[in-house]
Formats: C-alpha cells, structure tokens, sequence
C-alpha cells in the first residue's frame, strides 16, 4: 500500500522531528486558542491564581516562621545555678574553666550582689528582701554556647556536662518558649502541608472544569478528527496545552499578588521586628521558588485537564 | 478487501438496523449500496468505518476482524479509509485546506508531504485556488468536494461515501460519481450508499440492495 510504504520510507530522526514540530504547533495553537477568548481565559486564571497565591501565601508564612524560631535559636543562653554556699573565688575559678571549654562562646558571671540588684529591680519584692539578714540568691553562670554546637542533642550533652560539676546546683535553658515555637511551627507546616494538597485539588478541578467546557465547545472537531484517525493523543494535545498555558498564567499572576501582600506586609512586619531588636527580614520566594510556583501551576494545569480528557475524551466518540 | 459475515446490528430501542448481511467486496471493486430510508445503508458503513460496533457476525476488512480490533488500534484502521458525509463534517473554523490536511497532520506527515498532497487533491475535485475559503464560504456542492478531497488525500485502500450526491443536482452528481470511477480505476475500493436510482441505474456497477435491514439483491 502506497501510504504505509510512504510511513516506512521516513527515516526516525524525521518521525521525531515531526512529532516535535507537532507539538511545537499545537503548543502555539492552543496560546492561540486562549487569546481568542479572553474573557473565559481571564476567568480561569483569576480563579486559578487565587487560590494559588493562598497556596504560596501559606507557604511563605511557615518560611517564615522557620526563618524566625531558626534565628532565635542562636541567641539561646545557658544559666547555670551555682550552690547558694559557694562564693565569688569558687565560681570564678569555674567559670574560666567552663569558658576554656571549646562548645562556649561567651560566659558572664552574675554574682550575688548583682542579681539581688536585678531581682529588686525587676520583681518588686524590693522590701521584703531588703529585710532578708543574707543574700538567698545563688551566682549564676550565663553561657552562650557557640553558634556550631547548637542542635538540640549538643545543648543537652553541654548541659550534663555542667550539671556534673560538684559545685553546679542546677542548669537551665530559656529554650522552652522557643522549642514552642518550634513546635508550632512544625505544626503549621504540616498543616500547610495539607491545606495545599486541598488548594492543588481545588485547582486540579477548577482546570478540569474549564476544560470540559473547551471539550464541548470543540466536540465537533475532536470526532472529526477521530473520524480521519486521529489517536487519543492526537485529540488530547491541545487541550493538555491549554491546561499548560493557563496554569502557567495563574502561576505568572499568583507571583505578582504574592509579591503584592509581601510588599504590604515588610513594612508593620520590619516594626514589630525593631520593637524586639530583632534582625528579622520577611523573605520572599527565592528563584528556585518562583520557578517552583511556576512549574508546579503550569503541572497542575495539565494534570486537570488530563483528569478530564481521560475520562471525557473516550465518550465523545463517533456514532 | 471488504467481507460482511452474517453481520447484524441491532439498536437498543430501534430493532435490528441489519439482519443478516453477508456480501464480499472485491479489491479495487466499486459496487453501490441503495435501499428506502432506513433501510440501514448508513449503518453498514458506521460498521465498518467501526462507529459502531457488529451485534452478531463478523465484518472483516483487509483480513481484520473488526470485531477484535481493540480501542487503540481503531486510529490506524480508519487512516486506510476515506470516509466521505452526507452532511460533509467539515470543520467550519478551519479553511479548505486545513480541512483537506487534517487526516495527513493526525497521521503526523511532514509538512511539505502535506502541502504536496492537499493540493494535488483538491486539483483532483477542481478546487485548487479555493484553498483559502472557509467551507461556508462555498457551494453545497463545492463542499461535499472538499468532504471528498480530505477522503482521498491519505490514499485509502476503501473508499466510503454515505450520499455523495445527496444534496446535488444531477450534473454534479454525474461529475461526483465521474470523480469514484476515477479513483476506483488506479485500484480502490469503493463503496457508495446511494438511494438515487437513474444515477446508480445509468452507471454499471454492482448493487447491494437493503430492505429493513436485509439484504435482498446482491449482484
Ligand atoms: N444511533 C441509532 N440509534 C438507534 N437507532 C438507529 C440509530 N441509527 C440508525 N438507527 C435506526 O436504524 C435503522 C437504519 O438506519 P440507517 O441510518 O442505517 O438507514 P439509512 O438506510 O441510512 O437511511 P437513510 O437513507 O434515510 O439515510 C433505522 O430504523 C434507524 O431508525
Ligand atoms: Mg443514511
């Protein structure tokens, strides 16, 4: 037969390029396709982006959380109580020791005198204490361990090591408000976590249901094609790009609205930072990021039109 | 080329469309199909243009039982026929040449094949220079030519046409059925459904008469 002679004579390297050129076309096609309706498009992608900056939004914020319960952690302190009998020489001796320690980065004595100036200062107990005929307050050791030794297990195998100087009464970390943080912050990752698989879905059908609507608008044509022996493939293509472009769209312009809530947000943010001297920066999404934002809309885009197309496309079938 | 082996069709809630049909079609064979309306002329083709599906016997094309031919391999069955409307199915958001090359782009040809291809059948059905138009843009009969034109720019091994000549007048049917000779004599099967009686009678062909589904003449 003429045709399937004609089919075997085409070398492979032609075949793909072919089927490249084909995509390639259909790819414009359906860009195409879009602009022609604006409107329905525009539609779509403000629906899509939407809920894609939620996405992105959520996302940012646990960014950001991290990025604070993250910086706070270096700033943690060791207290170290010393038994209420020893005196300035004694702790003093130790805290040269404990500052020759390698995992200590700065060490503050806090003597007798120094912390009932503090307690009266800040407790209001002043009086009563004054009455006191000795000082009750024990010398404190404020450690600040190095920056490099400060995950969780290293903390706690420097604070057993204080604790076992014979002259240590107890160790403390003002860690606890920050491990809850931490945990909240764990907690609103995983919650975000599964917000956004939601939003996907939500996304993956409102894409779906655009493309059925394009599927019936172009039902003539997808059963001509079949008629003159078009391929599942060959049908699908176009609406899998569609899905693409519009994705890709709702990606572009969820960028934009999140750099827009981030621009409106740096500035109270930056405030409240100052108030508690902290050096925090909202972040923003990185380029890698941004290409994620994009890659995983315009995915999502085909995904919903590929849910549809399975299961539409088999039914519009010639008869 | 072509076997029907005891082939009926029924229709859920219509009865049987086909009862019973049995008839072989010769390679490079052209025979008309006729019948009252109804008669289940348009079904026979549906079978083996495998729209429909055979609901007892077997319909066999070019050594295919189309009975076992499975979803995906239906495409590649189809790009052997040229299949040809009485309602032509042209694409009316596309232009005449864009219509012309759909079977050859679905195929995947490449690009200066198609364009080679395209006009040298509309040449065949005297619509080269038209193919810029939009299929609205032309006569009744200027579009079942280009209905015909797409049925034959893939080089089918069968041709199938449901009423070629259903919305011409006599002259352009002639030339229509004029353009089936043609193609029948450089060796393809064709196979026209046709209720137009003179025309059939005039030309010397084989006619399969159906009546309520049966075959009743078969020579
Ligand atoms: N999709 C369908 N569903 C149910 N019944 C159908 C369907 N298609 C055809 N029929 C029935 O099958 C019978 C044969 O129809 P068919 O279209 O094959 O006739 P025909 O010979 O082509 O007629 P015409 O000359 O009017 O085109 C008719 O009784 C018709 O009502
Ligand atoms: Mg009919």
């Amino acid at each position: 037969m003429a045709k399937s002679q004609r089919k075997s004579q085409k070398s492979a390297s032609e075949t793909v390029q072919i089927y490249l050129l084909e995509h390639v076309r259909v790819l414009f096609a359906s860009l195409g396709r879009i602009m022609k309706t604006p409107f329905t498009s525009l539609m779509t992608v403000l629906v899509l982006s939407v809920t894609l900056t939620l996405a992105g939004g959520f996302y940012l914020m646990v960014k950001n959380i991290q990025q604070l319960s993250g910086s706070l952690e270096i700033s943690n302190q060791i207290s170290v109580f010393l038994k209420t009998n020893v005196h300035e020489r004694e702790a003093k001796t130790l805290a040269a020791s404990i500052k020759a320690l390698s995992e200590v980065d700065k060490l503050k004595v806090i003597g007798k005198r120094q912390a009932m100036e503090e307690f009266k200062a800040y407790s209001g107990f002043g009086d009563a204490l004054a009455a006191l005929d000795s000082n009750p307050l024990p010398i404190v050791l404020q450690v600040q361990p190095v920056a490099k030794s400060m995950d969780a297990a290293a903390i706690k195998r420097l604070m057993d090591k204080f604790e076992r100087y014979p002259a240590v009464d107890f160790v403390q970390l003002d860690m606890l408000w920050v491990k809850r943080l931490q945990s909240i912050s764990a907690l609103l990752e995983r919650a975000v976590m599964v917000l956004n698989s939601l939003l996907a879905v939500a996304i993956i059908f409102i894409m779906g249901n655009t493309i059925r609507l394009e599927l019936q608008n172009r039902r003539e044509e997808v059963l001509i094609a079949k008629l003159v022996g078009a391929t599942h493939a060959f049908v699908q293509r176009p609406f899998i790009y569609t899905g693409f472009w519009l994705g890709l769209f709702a990606g572009v312009l969820a960028w934009v609205l999140i750099s827009l809530i981030v621009l409106a947000l740096s500035e109270p943010v930056e405030n409240i930072a100052s108030l508690y001297q902290g050096q925090f920066e909202l972040l923003f999404l990185s380029f890698t990021e941004t290409l994620g934002l994009l890659a995983v809309s315009a995915l999502l885009g085909v995904l919903g039109a590929w849910v549809v197309l399975f299961y539409q496309l088999r039914q519009i079938r010639p008869a | 080329m072509l076997t029907f082996d005891h082939v009926s069709k029924r229709y859920p809630d219509a009865g049987d469309a086909l009862q019973d049909v049995s008839f072989y079609l010769a390679p490079g064979e052209m025979a008309f199909l006729t019948g009252h309306s109804g008669a289940g002329k348009s079904t026979l083709l549906k079978l083996i243009a495998m729209m429909e599906k055979c609901s007892r016997g077997h319909a066999i094309l070019a050594g295919k039982n189309l009975n076992r031919v499975s979803e995906w391999q239906i495409p590649y069955i189809r790009r052997q026929l040229g299949l040809i409307f009485q309602d032509y199915k042209l694409l009316l958001d596309r232009t005449v040449f864009d219509n012309v090359a759909l079977p050859l782009v679905v195929s995947g040809y490449h690009h200066h094949e198609i364009g080679r291809r395209v006009r040298a059948a509309l040449d065949k059905v005297g619509l080269l220079g038209q193919e810029k138009k939009y299929p609205l843009a032309l006569s009744g009969g200027e579009q079942q030519r280009v209905g015909i034109a797409r049925a034959v720019v893939n080089k089918p091994r069968l041709i199938l046409a449901d009423e070629p000549t259903g919305n011409l007048d006599p002259e352009l049917s002639e030339e229509v059925m004029h353009l089936f000779e043609q193609f029948q004599q450089v060796g393809v099967t064709v196979l026209i459904a046709s209720h137009d009686i003179d025309l059939i009678s005039r030309m010397n062909y084989r006619v399969l008469k159906l009546d309520h589904g049966q075959l009743v003449q078969e020579g």
